[in-house]
């Protein structure tokens, strides 16, 4: 069993070392620092931690203020506060002015488990990806998340970090190599190409030996920058497979799959079946990640399927 | 102190800005004409007296910052930094036209001078906070100055934004309420009780300090005393006139998000120059 990390903690543990190079960073949380994990940088850099209380809207316009006078913000709460709660102060106070705020938000998606569905995110990608100028990041390991953080740091604009609660499975080395809007490869195949994002890059990858095993071979994607969609990778695997399935913990409504299926539609001009793996527009609720993840058709079995699917759609 | 000298010269200012205001809102043929001359007074002491500003180089990092919390008032902006040199004045007439840099509420990213793109009610304090937090981490001595609503101040975020003012000890942040008692529905008590902000502002610890918001001394003595106020931000209560300077558009709530048409604007124009520099 591979080692496992929650990109959360990968987060808190890449805020220090980056607030030991660069001192313009500074954090703010909204009275989750523990669970975000921001908490370490807070120890670490009192004078560039700002306790903000139980106020997102104001979490996010302070923080685009700070980035006016030069600072580069990370805001962090939960997902569904972050994005839902303060959307419209991402939108005007951020998105808009085109400021150098990073939305670094924890507990995104079904995985939170037996909080139940007040506190899943599913519908933070889609609220992020709509607005113009804005990066979206969703690594998939702990490796994956800390390089995003410092990509993100260097990336002049807007970026949204969307990590998880629970360890992941680490898939990358030491030597991984992030790159905001490069898309990777982790496996080569000709059948069917699975991009997926976030805890489901590992079933992904799950899936993919297990189509192996059918004499499927299957492309895995792992596509961590939503926005901007590295299109190229999209059509290569459009082309040379002839079927994607998409795998996300988000509603399969404007998010990855969405991304990817507008992509092959429209700009690339790639048409192929596109299955999407994904909470299929419902609300989540309690129960421990793992069921949940089985509840709501997010296991590699279910991309599995999909990918069948996928595969005899294209025979027609 | 402000000398006989400097009172003359801000007046005229404020003479200009409002003819401004009011030629702009009539090429646009749209706006926020009470608004915006409400906050005359206001902007002539920021922009003319108090703020350290480089017209001729905006994004010099020293300078004071201003945030137009209440965003539509933005025409209020443009004549005073139209007036300052950050653009020429012909720019005034493109106002809300496609192309424009002077978009229908304030684009930092477009408009030299503007430190912050508002518009949308209730975000300004907290960005207003945030710049004063940067610059002092920053070690340096510029100040932050923004301007709200009475009615913006029912959204909920001003009175987060008005707990981390207080929290974080921001001295170097001196706000004004424009206490013109109206917004668009009506009066501000009617809508939303809207009643004494200065006592709900002292009660979340803010140094509070009230003034006539078209006298020019008593203005500028808040603006001083703010600046000598240590370890709390200061809210200054501006009791305004909405509309101020032209008759049919004075306290009337009607006039909040109308341009005066031609013949309208030339009366204004003349009760404005007529009102003289006071
Ligand atoms: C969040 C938000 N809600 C609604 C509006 C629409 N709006 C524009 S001005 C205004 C009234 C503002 O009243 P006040 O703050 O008193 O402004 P003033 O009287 O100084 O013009 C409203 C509701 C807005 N711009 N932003
Ligand atoms: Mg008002």
């Amino acid at each position: 069993m591979a080692e496992k990390i929650a990109t959360r903690d990968a987060y808190g543990k890449a805020l220090v070392a980056l607030g030991a190079r660069n001192k313009d960073v500074v954090v703010l949380d909204a009275d989750l620092s523990k669970s975000t994990k921001t908490a370490k940088f807070g120890e670490t850099y009192p004078e560039r931690f700002f306790q903000m209380g139980i106020a997102e809207q104001d979490l996010m316009s302070t923080a685009a203020g700070l980035a006016t006078v030069g600072k580069i913000p990370f805001a962090s709460t939960f997902a569904i506060f972050a994005t839902g709660r303060a959307f419209e102060q991402i939108r005007n106070s951020i998105a808009y002015p085109h400021l150098n705020v990073k939305v670094a938000a924890t507990h995104a998606g079904i995985t939170v488990g037996e909080d139940g569905g007040s506190h899943q995110s599913i519908e933070d990608i889609a609220l992020m990806r709509v607005l113009p100028g804005m990066t979206v990041i969703v690594p998939a390991d702990g490796p994956e998340a800390e390089q995003a953080v410092y990509a993100a740091a260097e990336h002049d604009g807007p970026v949204y970090l969307r990590f998880g609660r629970g360890g992941v499975p680490v898939i990358h080395g030491a030597d991984y190599q992030f790159k905001i809007g490069k898309a990777e490869v982790l496996r080569d195949g000709g059948d069917v190409a699975i991009i997926a994002c976030g805890v489901m890059v590992e079933a992904a990858l799950a899936a993919a030996d297990l189509l192996a095993a059918e004499g499927i071979t299957a492309r895995v994607i792992n596509m961590a920058t939503v926005k901007p969609l590295d299109a190229e990778v999209v059509k290569a695997a459009a082309v040379q497979t002839g079927a994607i399935v998409t795998a996300e913990e988000h509603s399969v409504i404007g998010g990855l799959g969405a991304a990817v299926a507008e992509h092959v539609v429209g700009n690339g001009n790639c048409p192929v079946p596109v299955e999407m793996v994904g909470v299929q527009d419902v609300f989540g609720q309690s129960g421990n990640p793992a069921e949940l993840m089985k509840e709501y058709g997010l296991t590699a079995a279910d991309i599995v399927a999909a990918a069948k699917r996928a595969v005899e759609r294209k025979k027609k | 102190m402000l000398t006989c000298e400097n009172e003359k010269e801000l007046a005229l200012r404020a003479r200009n800005m409002r003819c401004h205001i009011i030629r702009m809102l009539e090429a646009a043929g749209s706006g926020h004409t009470g608004g915006s001359l409400s906050i005359v007074e206001i902007m002539a002491l920021l922009y003319f007296k108090h703020m350290n500003i480089r017209p001729q180089e905006p994004r010099w990092p020293d300078r004071d910052r201003f945030v137009l919390s209440k965003g539509h008032a933005a025409p209020g902006l443009y004549a005073a930094l139209c007036e300052a040199g950050f653009f020429p004045e012909d720019e005034l007439k493109t106002l809300r036209k496609l192309g424009t840099r002077l978009q229908g509420h304030p684009d930092c990213k477009k408009v030299p001078g503007i430190d912050m793109s508002t518009g949308s009610l209730g975000q300004g304090l907290s960005a207003a906070n945030g710049m004063a937090l940067g610059l002092r981490l920053s070690g340096k001595a510029a100040r932050v100055y923004t301007t709200l609503g009475d009615g913006e101040s029912e959204e909920g975020q001003i009175w987060e934004a008005a707990m981390t003012a207080v929290h974080y000890k921001l001295d170097n942040l001196t706000a004004f309420l424009d206490h013109n008692g109206l917004q668009i529905d009506g009066d501000v008590t009617k809508v939303k009780s809207m009643l004494n902000p200065g006592a709900r502002f002292q009660a979340f610890g803010w140094n509070v300090l009230y003034a006539d918001g078209h006298n020019l001394r008593q203005l500028d003595a808040a603006i001083e005393l703010a600046k000598q106020t240590k370890g709390v931000p200061t809210m200054i209560i501006a009791k305004t006139i909405k509309g101020k300077g032209v008759s049919f558009a004075e306290d009337k709530a009607e006039w909040h998000g109308v341009a005066p048409k031609a013949d309208e604007a030339v009366q204004a124009i003349e009760e404005i120059m007529a009102g003289g520099c006071k």
